[in-house]
């Protein structure tokens, strides 16, 4: 058979259903359904890079508080501290925070009275440690800040920010549970569309049937008309969804804060959206195929 | 000749009505030209619909081509049904295709290549003399056309059996004549050929035709002429 005969052939069978969507508003309600589905996998996508970094966080970072209401003492600490730290094999680096930078982000909260210096500010070490257990490394570089005095205090990061990476893990999780939701409700719909395409072509399913087109032939028929429509929908809600994605991610940017900043989708979260239209085609294609062909096993 | 089909004590019930075939016998050898009469209702289509398997039956045997096709798989059914064509008494054209397409249909279903459908295509509308109309929708085609359009799909891909029901029911004598010529000329090709008709004297003018007739469910075949036919018969009188 030449690509011509080919193509004549296909046209022809194309023309056995009626021209036209077969179930009216099954392209627009995929639409929807595919807008919906990629800002829920992009929500969980980017929560879920959020998490990993927030991990790394929590994994990774102590801060070295010394609470000292001498401020000679209190520098002297400091230096002493950063360079014991800086000895240490479980320390990466290290990050002396700038009083004035403290003074300034407490501010808001304590008044002109926190840069006076009748405050005691405690000094702040931002230390980040080597891989590996973060447990065993604070207890050692609690040991060896004991030595200089017992008011220099390690906190590990864990400590506050494991319940905010808790909150974002389950942001994930729910994210990723409504796209599964979606998956099975536009699959529901295409059941739906393909039982009614089937039913109001009844007439012609029989002739064909009567003229020995298998059940297999007929099938096709109806799930490249499904799929095209689920791909028209598809296409459209996508490109709807990434439009209000890349908004949201310009806004997110903006705000300047780290931890919104970490909410941000990889190359392969980006592939993995660009594969849902692809598979709602699929799953599109596959439920009509399933739906026709059961409908049609209940016939001679 | 070999029988090609052949009913054993077929019955046939819708539901939980009485049987509306019972005990049917008969058998039909290739090449041979059979018309079935009875009043209406008496269940001339419920036999071809078995006969073109449509339906199965309630009991009994058929067999088809020398297979037992009541208790063949479904998915072989297909194999069988492209080897009988069909006029239904409605036509049944698919409305959006035109006359062309819908001739066009049993080859496409048959996967035969465009090429070749197009040449069949185009000279069975001409033997139909609906070459001219080879564009029109169904509902644009009067009676007869749309009649012609339905034999013409039904016996282009040569099956070996043509099945019609009342294919005279919606036309005026000339047109039934015409058709008649049309089968008979199909007939000497070799296809065996059914028709369900009440026209009695449209039977009388088939030189070699032989006869069922059909009363409440039942075949009468006084003779036997049909479960052993001969191999020459003339037409058997109403």
């Amino acid at each position: 058979m030449t690509g011509a005969d080919r193509r004549a052939a296909a046209a022809a069978r194309h023309r056995l259903l009626p021209e036209g969507r077969v179930a009216g508003p099954m392209p627009w309600v995929i639409a929807i359904m595919m807008f919906l589905t990629v800002l829920a996998a992009a929500a969980g996508l980017g929560l879920g890079t959020a998490v990993q970094s927030v991990g790394a966080e929590l994994a990774g970072r102590v801060t070295v508080q010394i609470v000292e209401a001498n401020a000679d003492r209190r520098e002297d600490y400091s230096g002493r501290a950063v360079r014991l730290l800086r000895k240490s094999p479980d320390v990466r680096t290290l990050h002396p925070v700038d009083p004035a930078v403290l003074a300034d982000q407490i501010r808001p909260w304590l008044g002109e009275e926190a840069v006076s210096g009748d405050l005691p500010i405690p000094a702040l070490i931002d230390v980040e440690l080597t891989p590996g257990s973060t447990q065993a490394k604070v207890a050692r570089l609690r040991a060896i800040l004991a030595t200089l005095s017992p008011s220099i205090r390690i906190e590990p990061h864990a400590a506050f920010l494991q319940p905010l990476g808790q909150l974002l893990a389950a942001l994930g999780g729910l994210a990723a549970g409504i796209v599964l939701l979606m998956a099975v409700a536009t699959a529901a719909i295409v059941v739906l569309a393909a039982r009614a395409a089937h039913d109001s072509h009844r007439g012609t399913i029989d002739v064909l049937h009567l003229m020995g087109a298998t059940d297999v032939q007929i099938a096709r028929l109806f799930q490249r008309r499904i799929g095209l429509d689920a791909l028209f929908g598809g296409l459209l809600g996508f490109t709807v969804a990434l439009l209000v994605i890349l908004l949201l991610g310009a806004r997110l940017t903006a705000t300047g804060s780290d931890l919104v900043g970490a909410i941000r989708l990889s190359w392969i979260g980006w592939l993995v959206l660009a594969a849902l239209p692809l598979g709602g085609v699929l799953l599109a294609t596959l439920a009509a195929r399933w739906t026709v062909l059961r409908s049609l096993g209940r016939l001679l | 000749m070999s029988a090609i089909v052949q009913f054993e004590n077929v019955g046939l019930r819708y539901g939980l009505d009485s049987e509306t075939l019972s005990d049917v016998s008969f058998s039909l050898h290739g090449g041979g030209f059979y018309f079935l009469t009875g009043a209406s209702g008496a269940g001339k289509t419920s036999l071809l619909k078995l006969l073109y398997l449509a339906q199965r039956p309630s009991r009994g045997v058929i067999r088809l081509f020398g297979e037992d096709v009541v208790t063949l798989p479904r998915n072989r059914l297909p194999g069988f049904r492209r080897r009988i064509g069909v006029v239904f008494q409605d036509f049944r054209l698919v409305p959006h295709l035109s006359a062309y397409d819908n001739i066009a249909l049993p080859l496409r279903v048959a996967g035969m290549v465009e090429a070749e459908t197009h040449a069949s295509v185009s000279e069975m509308l001409n033997w139909v003399g609906l070459g001219d109309r080879a564009d029109a929708r169904p509902a644009t085609l009067s009676g007869g056309e749309q009649q012609r359009v339905a034999i013409a799909r039904a016996v282009i891909a040569r099956p070996e059996i043509l099945v019609a029901d009342e294919p005279t029911g919606n036309v005026d004598a000339d047109m039934a004549r015409r058709l008649l010529t049309l089968f008979e000329a199909l007939n000497r090709l070799g296809t065996t050929i059914v028709v369900a008709t009440h026209d009695l004297p449209l039977i009388g003018q088939v030189e070699g035709a032989q006869m069922m007739r059909l009363d409440k469910g039942r075949l009468s075949d006084p003779t036997g002429s049909l479960r052993y036919p001969p191999r020459a018969q003339a037409a058997v009188a109403p």
